[in-house]
């Protein structure tokens, strides 16, 4: 009996230290990844983007170009089906699409945060943004990491379940968003395009 | 307590009429009402070319604006403290409305917009409900869905394919609404929770929103007490706008004139009693003075509906001149009085009369006051100093001699005349300065003369800027013969504006039309939208090749049909959403038919540009029937103060023109009226160079200053002018020690006033001490060889 409770007890304890470790082994390697993607200034990428809508029949398909100027501008310019402009500057977001113009800033609309500043701050490597408003879950190494966003802020988790952003050192290859409703979009990231 | 000797029955009759005429104005002046609302005295909101408006910009949508903010703490409890302050203020009469961004508020506003957004949609025509018109803007919402702001409409989609929701926000204009953190207003930086409340009383009447602004700080004590102890610390409240500018500015005068009035008749009595030696001497001097102010302020009280505060405070003016008469009478020659002084006094009282009626003739409301009050209580002062005064003077009066300070004066005169010549470089000095600072000699804007500490207006700026608050300046004005022609008149104007907006040459504009649309509008919207069944099939053909089938829309379809026959929008529908109180506001009605205001904004920067102006003039102007015109509120108001200043300018002129011409006949000789005359303008160039030397634009109050140097100032010249040419009426000596003596006493009375923090005052004060003093010396050192 002693000797099991003694095992059970060594066993915990092993486990515990084991995760200790791993936990550890993530967050350096979260901070190392969260700084290789900090030193990026500027990026130039084209997307391709799926969102899933139950509403919708079929899934509603986009591509574009994503610009990138360290640390708070964040262009996502889109060409098919119908070009459009997203522009995401200083924590206002202005939509451009046919001859409308839309501003919303995201103090005011935290709801949109998660669709947008999600990316922008992983491309910034922003730790103190991503915190404020998600509990962040590292998995992987370096090379091939997954970074999850899960929402701690209550207005954001009313609508988004996860975010997942996968990537390469300081490449982000896609960036999964999961609604509350099951509704999904899916951006996926090309590679650099030349000047 | 007067030691009254009548030592014949003509004192006996000057005693009792004086007497009986005291009693009288004493009944008027505490029946009088007294006012300090600056806006009565300064058309600050005014236009020249439309009185109407005048009236209904003081009654308008900014004058009854309190903003509110809350600062400390932490944003939460700034929030609850928001939302517990709303509460409180809501439940108060005072308040039209209280605004402060809460999620009831917002919910309230959406629900209104929702509800009845196929009236209020501009986007709204039969081409919008066409096959083509469906997919486009159906096509369109779907782009939104895939987008970052797509999670705010997709709960609205199947009710709102068409986007009339996003259209009609479009319209409001996004930009409008202050920042929001915690679900309650903020500042851009989200360090300040903001309020804004509007007053329900009249902008003019200020006890009503001095109560408003009492209600408020107190509901703030009352709220914050409600929060937990902890969260308390550091929670303070600060409030802007016009109600409190009024409160405040009210309060000040009050305070400056009875704390000015104080010191300087504190100043005035040390002076003469230093002067006299003698209490009775003091207490007999002091008769002319107060029978003057007494006479002055029942006169004005009888001629105007209201006296005003800073007339009040005009009344030192008035000690500073009349306190000179009695001291004429006793340091001069108390015996002698009627032969010897009286005839110089009785001319300098006329000059000092013409000087003020020019003032008269003025179309500025305060001037006129201060004219009827200055005529008739240096008439009061004059007629007690001559006709009642010297019967009172007790056989025994004993008062200092002040034959040897006399003695040295004229010494000292002497001195000064040796050193006349120098005197040349004066107008040529002030001419030099004058004319290097031609281009700023004059201050152009009404604000110059606002009461309000350039603090507070720090504070306004900041809150106003906080808040979003357009500034209220540029207004296009339509009129029309009733509310709904007016509603119909804004429409059209909204329409020609629109342009402008996309072109960036306006920022953009605000209209009542655009939550309360006419009913021509509304009624045409309705009609273009189709029956449900003919909807239906529409809406079949429009989703081909979109990804959404025509099923989801069941909820689109049934709320079309429903604002088919829906009783159409009027201002009950309004109720309880923030755009009641913007369209009580906005739609003023008036006995001679309605006003719509549209607030036009700038696209950056506080002005508009010329050009600016001359597209919107231009846009508004084309079309027939279409009474509209752009209104530049502070633009207006400086054009009417510039007339104003041009007025004073002129009668001032005018005023100097009469006193040469009474001179004239009365010393019969231009060489005399030359000399008594040229000390004075020489005063006035050289505190006008002075002023401008010291960076101060001249005011209409720096006239009425120059007006004061000139009838003060022709005492001294008029005394030294009879020394030199009637010698034997008087003793020299005397007379230079009585003209010290009054100089001194309208030096303290207009020095103290220059300390006063009201600009208006302190114009007059600081013009007036430094002229009178220069008048003085120049009229000394002028004066006739023959003097000594």
């Amino acid at each position: 009996m002693r000797g099991e409770a003694q095992r059970t007890a060594l066993a915990a304890a092993w486990l515990s230290l084991a995760c200790v470790l791993a936990m550890a082994a993530d967050t350096a390697s979260l901070d190392e990844v969260l700084g290789l993607l900090a030193k990026r200034r500027h990026g130039h990428v084209t997307f391709t983007e799926v969102h899933t809508l139950a509403i919708l029949d079929r899934p509603l398909e986009s591509s574009g170009e994503l610009f990138y100027e360290a640390p708070d501008r964040l262009e996502k310019r889109t060409l098919r089906p119908k070009p459009e402009t997203l522009l995401l500057e200083h924590g206002v977001l202005t939509a451009r699409r046919g001859h409308r113009t839309w501003v919303l800033s995201l103090q005011e609309f935290p709801q949109v945060v998660p669709f947008i500043e999600s990316i922008r701050a992983t491309l910034a490597g922003d730790a103190n943004a991503l915190e404020r408003f998600f509990t962040l879950g590292f998995s992987g190494s370096v090379d091939g990491w997954s970074l999850t966003l899960v929402p701690s802020d209550s207005t954001i988790a009313r609508t988004v379940k996860e975010i997942r952003i996968e990537g390469g050192r300081a490449d982000v290859h896609t960036v999964r968003i999961t609604q509350t409703d099951g509704d999904a979009s899916v951006l996926t990231i090309g590679p650099e395009v030349d000047r | 307590m007067m030691p009254v000797t009548a030592r014949e029955p003509r004192a006996l009759f000057g005693t009792l009429t004086w007497a009986l005429l005291a009693v009288l104005a004493a009944v008027i002046v505490t029946h009088a009402t007294y006012t300090a609302d600056l806006s009565a005295f300064l058309p600050r909101r005014a236009s020249a070319t439309q009185q109407l408006l005048i009236e209904q910009l003081r009654s308008g949508p900014a004058v009854h604006l309190i903003m509110a903010e809350i600062s400390g703490g932490d944003a939460r409890s700034r929030a609850r403290l928001s939302a517990e302050l709303a509460v409180l203020l809501r439940g108060d009469g005072a308040f039209a409305s209280v605004d402060n961004g809460d999620a009831a508020q917002l919910a309230r506003d959406e629900q209104f917009l929702f509800r009845h957004r196929y009236l209020l949609s501009p986007q709204v025509t039969p081409q919008h409900f066409t096959v083509a018109g469906l997919q486009h803007s159906i096509s369109d919402s779907l782009d939104m869905l895939a987008s970052p702001e797509g999670t705010l409409v997709k709960p609205l989609l199947v009710h709102d394919p068409t986007g009339e929701m996003p259209a009609i926000v479009e319209a409001l204009g996004a930009g409008r609404a202050p920042r929001s953190a915690s679900g309650v207003w903020t500042s851009p930086d989200g360090e300040r929770a903001l309020l804004l409340a509007q007053t329900r009383a009249a902008g003019s009447d200020t006890d009503a929103q001095q109560t408003a602004c009492e209600t408020l700080r107190r509901d703030f004590a009352t709220a914050r007490a409600r929060l937990p102890a902890a969260e308390r610390a550091g929670l303070a409240l600060e409030m802007s706008g016009p109600p409190v500018f009024a409160v405040d500015s009210r309060a000040m005068i009050k305070g400056e004139v009875l704390r000015l009035s104080a010191v300087s008749a504190t100043l005035i009595v040390t002076l003469l009693l230093t002067v006299y030696r003698s209490a009775a001497a003091l207490a007999l001097s002091l008769v002319p003075v107060a029978s003057g102010a007494l006479a002055g302020v029942a006169a004005v009280a009888l001629g105007f509906h209201a006296v005003h505060g800073i007339t009040l405070g005009f009344g030192i003016t008035l000690i500073g001149e009349a306190v000179d008469y009695s001291i004429y009478l006793f340091i001069q020659s108390a015996a002698d009085f009627g032969r010897a002084v009286w005839p110089t006094l009785r001319l300098g009282v006329l000059t000092s009369i013409c000087g003020f009626a020019a003032l008269l003739p003025s179309t500025f409301p305060g001037l006129e006051q201060l004219g009827v009050y200055s005529i008739t209580g240096l008439i009061a002062a004059a007629l007690v100093t001559r006709f009642v005064l010297p019967h009172w003077l007790p056989r025994t009066l004993a008062i200092r001699s002040l034959g040897p300070l006399g003695g040295r004066l004229a010494h000292a005169v002497e001195r000064l005349r040796a050193a006349r010549t120098v005197l040349l470089v004066v107008p040529l000095l002030a001419a030099v300065v004058l004319y290097l600072h031609r281009g700023t000699l004059w201050s152009r804007e009404l604000a110059t003369l606002s009461a309000i500490p350039a603090a507070d207006e720090k504070l306004d700026e900041r809150i106003r800027a906080d808040s979003g608050a357009p500034d209220m300046r540029y207004f296009a004005v339509v009129s029309a013969t009733d509310r709904e022609a007016a509603l119909e008149a804004a429409q059209e104007s909204a329409a020609r504006l629109a342009p402008l907006v996309d072109e960036g040459v306006i920022g953009g504009f605000e209209s009542p039309a655009l939550y309360l649309p006419p009913l021509a509008v509304q009624r045409a919207r309705q009609r273009s939208l189709p029956p449900v069944t003919e909807l239906a099939t529409r809406l079949e053909a429009a989703l081909e090749g979109l990804p959404l089938s025509a099923a989801r829309l069941q909820p689109f379809l049934l709320d079309v049909e429903e604002a088919r026959t829906a009783p159409l929008l009027t201002t009950a529908d309004l109720e309880g959403t923030s755009f009641a109180p913007a369209a009580q506001a906005l739609l003023i009605g008036g006995h001679t038919g309605w006003s719509a205001l549209l607030p036009v904004s700038t696209s950056g920067g506080d002005e508009l540009s010329a050009s600016a102006v001359a597209r919107v003039r231009a846009a508004l102007a084309g079309a027939a029937g279409l009474n509209a015109q752009l209104l530049d509120v502070k633009g207006e108001a400086d054009r009417l103060y510039a007339g104003y200043l041009h007025e004073a300018v002129a009668l001032g002129v005018a005023g100097l023109g009469v006193i040469v011409a009474l001179l004239l006949l009365t010393l019969r000789s231009a060489a005399r009226v030359a000399r008594v005359m040229a000390p004075l303008v020489l005063a006035v160039l050289a505190v006008a160079a002075l002023l401008a030397l010291f960076g101060r634009p001249l005011t209409i109050l720096h006239v009425v200053g120059m007006l004061l140097i000139v009838a003060v100032g022709s005492n001294y010249a008029l005394f030294f002018d009879r020394s030199s040419a009637e010698p034997e009426r008087g003793s020299l000596p005397l007379t230079l020690a009585s003209l010290l003596v009054a100089n001194l006493a309208t030096v303290i009375a207009f020095g103290v006033l220059a300390s006063s923090s009201v600009p208006l005052l302190a114009d007059l004060g600081s013009t007036v001490a430094a002229g009178t003093l220069l008048a003085l010396l120049f009229a000394a050192a002028l004066s006739h060889r023959g003097l000594a």
